[in-house]
């Protein structure tokens, strides 16, 4: 989280909603370990990563949907052998776990 | 929710005060946080998960977390449980602890030109680079802006006055060539716990090294495995950039224990 700290700084001096999306648990192969972290301003700006690319696009979406609905945390998940999964996987075919929340506190 | 936590965390991120923070990422008080940093050898605990007990052993564990560097998920009970059979038929409290421990350090010794490239790849991993050398013509903030500090100073002193700063995730790289310069660097990074010693010098420069090492005792196999020299992976390169990126994945490895290769004459899961 620490190299995004900036940019969520200058979003938040412009008054804007920011969400944060943190790795919290990697199930097999994963490219990114837990603490990845990726923020999302209100108006789709993303600064960091939470995978290899794979997964960023759906978790902007989901950032999107909890700051527009003003909504608590949620854990999201990723991956091919998960059936509640989202549309997207891993190519490496690992499963990530991923909280995001909104940058409220 | 006031911005108070945050302003909190990202302070203490930024003086490089060791601090973790506790999310509750499932279940009752999804979003609430606790901090712990470690200011001057002291735990500070701010904020709270929603009650008093499971503050108390959420505080005592992400303390533990952070001392040892880690960051993961654990369960507790709404009131602070975590053996297993306390946790049966009650609402789990599922807690994400994230350490953020200060940036590793690197020190390079000798403000030469492969002291710039190594420093700006050093920055690029997250390394917070110091250059020293006791020439004050070339030790200059100047020629090396990619640098967290520039010391004029002898490697002596520097050693007796910060090495004990160093540990296993730290590296020092001596690019003097110069006897007067890397010999008590060496001694003075053998004093330390620091993981990595790298210095640099052609084969024939290498040997006589040891050879004045010897002179001054540092000669037993203990000492001389740790010393990484000649410096770095053999890539085939030459310009001080390709000796940076060499120097840089000699430190990977060995911090990771893996022979440098490449995965496709290799076999098994690329993260384990």
């Amino acid at each position: 989280m620490r190299e995004i700290l900036n940019d969520i700084d200058r979003w938040r001096s412009d008054g804007k909603k920011v969400a944060v999306a943190r790795v919290v648990k990697i199930e097999g192969s994963g490219p990114r370990d837990p603490g990845a972290a990726m923020a999302v301003n209100e108006d789709g700006e993303v600064a960091g990563s939470v995978s290899g690319g794979c997964v960023e696009g759906a978790v902007v979406s989901e950032a999107l949907a909890i700051i527009g609905e003003n909504a608590p945390g949620r854990m999201v998940t990723f991956g091919y052998s998960d059936d509640e999964a989202f549309a997207v996987g891993l190519t490496c075919g690992g499963i990530i776990r991923l909280y995001i929340e909104q940058l409220d506190w | 929710m006031s911005t108070l936590i945050y302003q909190q965390f990202t302070d203490y991120i930024r003086n490089e005060t060791p601090v973790a923070l506790a999310t509750i990422i499932e279940g009752p008080g999804v979003g609430a946080k606790l901090l712990v940093a470690r200011v001057d050898g002291v735990e500070k605990v701010i904020g709270s998960l929603g009650h008093p007990e499971l503050d108390r052993v959420v505080a005592r564990d992400t303390a533990g977390e952070l001392e040892a560097g880690r960051t993961g998920v654990r369960h507790y009970g709404p009131e602070g449980q975590a053996t297993p059979e306390d946790l049966i038929d009650t609402p789990t409290v599922v807690v994400f602890i994230e350490s953020f421990s200060p940036a590793p350090q690197m020190w390079i010794f000798g403000a030469v030109d492969f002291t710039a490239a190594l420093g700006r790849v050093a920055k690029v991993l997250g390394y917070r680079v110091t250059v020293c050398d006791a020439r004050e013509i070339f030790a200059t903030k100047r020629r090396f802006p990619m640098a967290d500090e520039v010391m004029v100073t002898w490697p002596t002193p520097m050693f007796e006055k910060r090495g004990n700063t160093l540990g296993p995730r730290d590296a020092v790289c001596i690019l003097t060539h110069d006897p007067k310069f890397d010999v008590p660097a060496v001694q003075g990074a053998l004093s330390t716990s620091v993981g990595y010693i790298g210095v640099m010098g052609s084969r024939k420069t290498h040997n006589k090294r040891l050879e004045r090492l010897a002179e001054v005792g540092v000669n037993s196999p203990e000492q001389l495995s740790r010393l990484m020299s000649p410096i770095g992976l053999d890539l085939g390169g030459r310009t001080p950039e390709e000796t940076a990126i060499a120097i840089c994945a000699e430190i990977i490895a060995r911090r990771t224990g893996h022979l440098a290769t490449s995965l496709k004459n290799t076999d098994g899961a690329i993260h384990s």
